[in-house]
């Protein structure tokens, strides 16, 4: 199990780094995507790996799981998820502002073209 | 945790969390009325800091748990010279950014002073919080608000490099979590005081995992804090964002170097056993090469506000030189440049805000172009942003430098520390009067008569005349950022005030 956990962390995590360094917008979101979903599972893997086992204390318990790296992912999940939701916002009316969905700056930067300050 | 004056404690994070709720539930269509009570919350955090900070000033640690669940199970805020330095600072710096926006800028968007006061929360936050995992979560709050404060205002080249910022952000938010997750495996805790007492106890096979999550960290504060090769994310957001949210975001940076001096002095400072001083043979040349960096981008800018975020990038490095040195001198006179940076680059940064509106259509281009009104003023006030920031005598930036010089000679590289710091100083000298002498003397006869904005120039007067007073409180001040230092490295003291007499003891301390 640990070899099947630990290899869906690696390609997530493969996946996202190599969609994070495309110049678009989109696929860098979905690259972010992956990254997230890696992080998450990897923060929950470091608690050990336990099956069956209840993250609360209790008489009849055999053992227990360590419930704080479960409170730590819902933490990430939530935030990650805000922050995605965010970002496609952005990249939505940075394209619809632009046209183009490149995510780099312009190398010589119009001077009219800036932000109104 | 009986005294209700121990209750002060959590209230720089409640108070502009409160604030923020009631400025966009009740207030979100009052302008005028939200610029009203996000002065007077900041006014009554400057005073809140200052009573923290005197609170503080008798040199004792104090930790309030929340809920008084008994440590390292509870979330825990902890308060000493170091947090209560910074969130006066912190305060202080809201206050005039505050003032200035409530001149116009505040207008050109919507939810400008909730945005405002949810980012000083996560501000505050990250300097109370004595738990890995709540540095994590306060970090978000923060950087949630200054998204949103970054795009205030739109307008395309904002978006594009509002996107490069949040996308940065992220990713650096994916690393600090495989990080905290790292040290949870191997130690069990997030709580720092609970983590400096378990690293030095770590078994010797764990050590390498524990080395690579403290570094992974290292590399979230480092991109916080602008350390190259960590740093271009921002001149684009800080160039391409309105002037007050750029000041703000000067404590932004600050967050990483306390991250830094907090993480790497306490839990992975001296003492630490196997990971004794993890991140400090990075720190020291990447802050070299920060500062060089900055000093020559400062010259090749082609606007003000670009010029002075690769200032705050050289400051960056100046103020990571002395902290990367890791001893009480390095910490006492980085912590004096720290103070003094965010003064003045904020200043200067409002100053920018205020050239680009005065100055018509050629904006902060450094250009010649017809004199803006009150140049004189603006100008007179550039000059002495310009003097403090490269550290020319006789404002604050050269003692600042002066006592890093000092400290630096402790280290075995001091030729190249001494080489780089005067020569930076020397290059920026250079940027700044080419900036100050096209902006305002190259410019032909005045285009108009703008009437002059009061509140920002009230704002960038005030930031000044902190740096002024800076200058002139030198010596106390450095007297107490001496013991602020000293309390900074102090493990033991740290470590009783969080878990009790009995944990220090069984430290080891």
């Amino acid at each position: 199990m640990e070899l099947l956990v630990a290899g869906a962390i690696g390609i997530l995590t493969l996946v996202g780094i190599y969609l994070i360094l495309r110049a678009h917008t989109f696929p860098v979101i979905l690259g972010l995507t992956f990254l997230s979903y890696a992080v998450n599972v990897f923060l929950f893997a470091m608690g050990r790996l336990v099956i069956d086992r209840p993250p609360v204390i209790s008489p009849d318990a055999a053992g227990y799981t360590d419930p704080l790296p479960q409170a730590l992912v819902l933490t990430a999940i939530v935030i990650s998820f805000g922050m995605t939701a965010l970002i496609v916002v952005l990249a939505l009316r940075g394209y619809l502002e632009t046209g183009s969905d490149h995510s780099a700056l312009d190398a010589p930067r119009q001077p009219d073209e800036r932000g109104e300050a | 945790m009986t005294a209700p004056l121990d209750h002060l404690l959590i209230l720089p994070v409640i108070l502009p969390a409160m604030a923020a709720a009631f400025l966009v539930l009740l207030l979100r269509h009052h302008l005028r009325r939200q610029r009203i009570v996000s002065i007077i919350v900041t006014v009554l955090l400057v005073g809140l800091a200052a009573l923290l900070f005197a609170q503080a000033s008798d040199g004792t640690v104090r930790a309030y748990r929340l809920g008084d669940w008994p440590a390292p199970f509870s979330i825990i805020l902890v308060l000493d010279r170091l947090s209560a330095t910074l969130l006066l600072l912190t305060s202080l710096l809201a206050l005039c950014v505050v003032v200035y926006a409530a001149g116009g800028v505040d207008g050109r968007g919507r939810h400008f002073h909730p945005l405002f006061q949810f980012q000083l929360m996560g501000i505050n936050g990250a300097f109370l919080t004595g738990d890995v995992f709540n540095l994590f979560v306060f970090f978000e709050v923060m950087l949630i608000a200054s998204y949103g404060l970054m795009l205030h205002g739109g307008g395309a080249a904002r978006l594009k490099a509002g996107f490069q910022y949040v996308a940065i952000n992220l990713l650096a938010s994916v690393v600090f979590l495989v990080g905290v997750g790292l040290i949870y495996a191997v130690t069990g805790t997030l709580n720092m005081a609970d983590l400096a007492v378990k690293v030095p106890q770590v078994a010797a096979g764990d050590a390498a995992l524990l080395k690579a999550g403290a570094l992974l960290l290292f590399l979230v504060f480092a991109t916080k804090a602008a350390l190259v090769p960590l740093h271009w994310w921002l001149p684009a957001t800080y160039a391409g964002t309105s002037a007050p949210a750029a000041a703000l975001f000067m404590i932004m940076t600050k967050v990483g170097a306390y991250a830094i001096i907090r993480v790497y002095g306490l839990v992975f400072g001296a003492g630490a056993g196997p990971l004794e001083l993890a991140a400090a043979p990075f720190v020291l040349p990447a802050a070299l090469v920060t500062l060089a960096v900055g000093a020559i981008g400062l010259v090749g800018s082609r606007t003000l506000r670009d010029l002075s975020a690769f200032a705050v990038i050289a400051s960056m490095g100046t103020l990571l030189v002395a902290i990367g040195l890791f001893d009480a001198a390095g910490f006492s006179a980085g912590l004096y440049y720290l103070v003094h940076s965010t003064f003045a680059g904020a200043a200067l940064f409002l100053i920018a805000g205020l050239v680009q509106e005065l100055r018509g259509a050629a904006r902060d281009r450094l250009v010649p172009a017809p004199a803006m009104p009150g140049e004189t003023l603006v100008g007179g006030l550039f000059f002495l942003a310009a003097i403090a920031l490269v550290g020319l005598p006789p404002l604050s930036g050269f003692l600042g430098k002066v006592m890093i010089l000092k400290a630096a000679q402790a280290s075995v590289i001091w030729p190249w520390i001494w080489a780089v710091i005067l020569a930076a100083s020397l290059v920026m000298t250079f940027g700044f009067a080419r900036a100050g002498s096209v902006l305002f003397w190259a410019s032909g006869p005045a285009s108009g008569t703008k009437p002059l904005p009061a509140l920002p120039l009230v704002a960038v007067a005030a930031l000044l005349a902190l740096t002024l007073a800076w200058t002139l409180a030198a010596g106390p001040a450095s007297d107490a950022l001496g013991l602020t230092a000293r309390q900074a490295l102090d493990r033991s003291a740290y470590i009783g005030a969080v878990l009790g007499p009995d944990a220090r003891l069984a430290a080891g301390d």
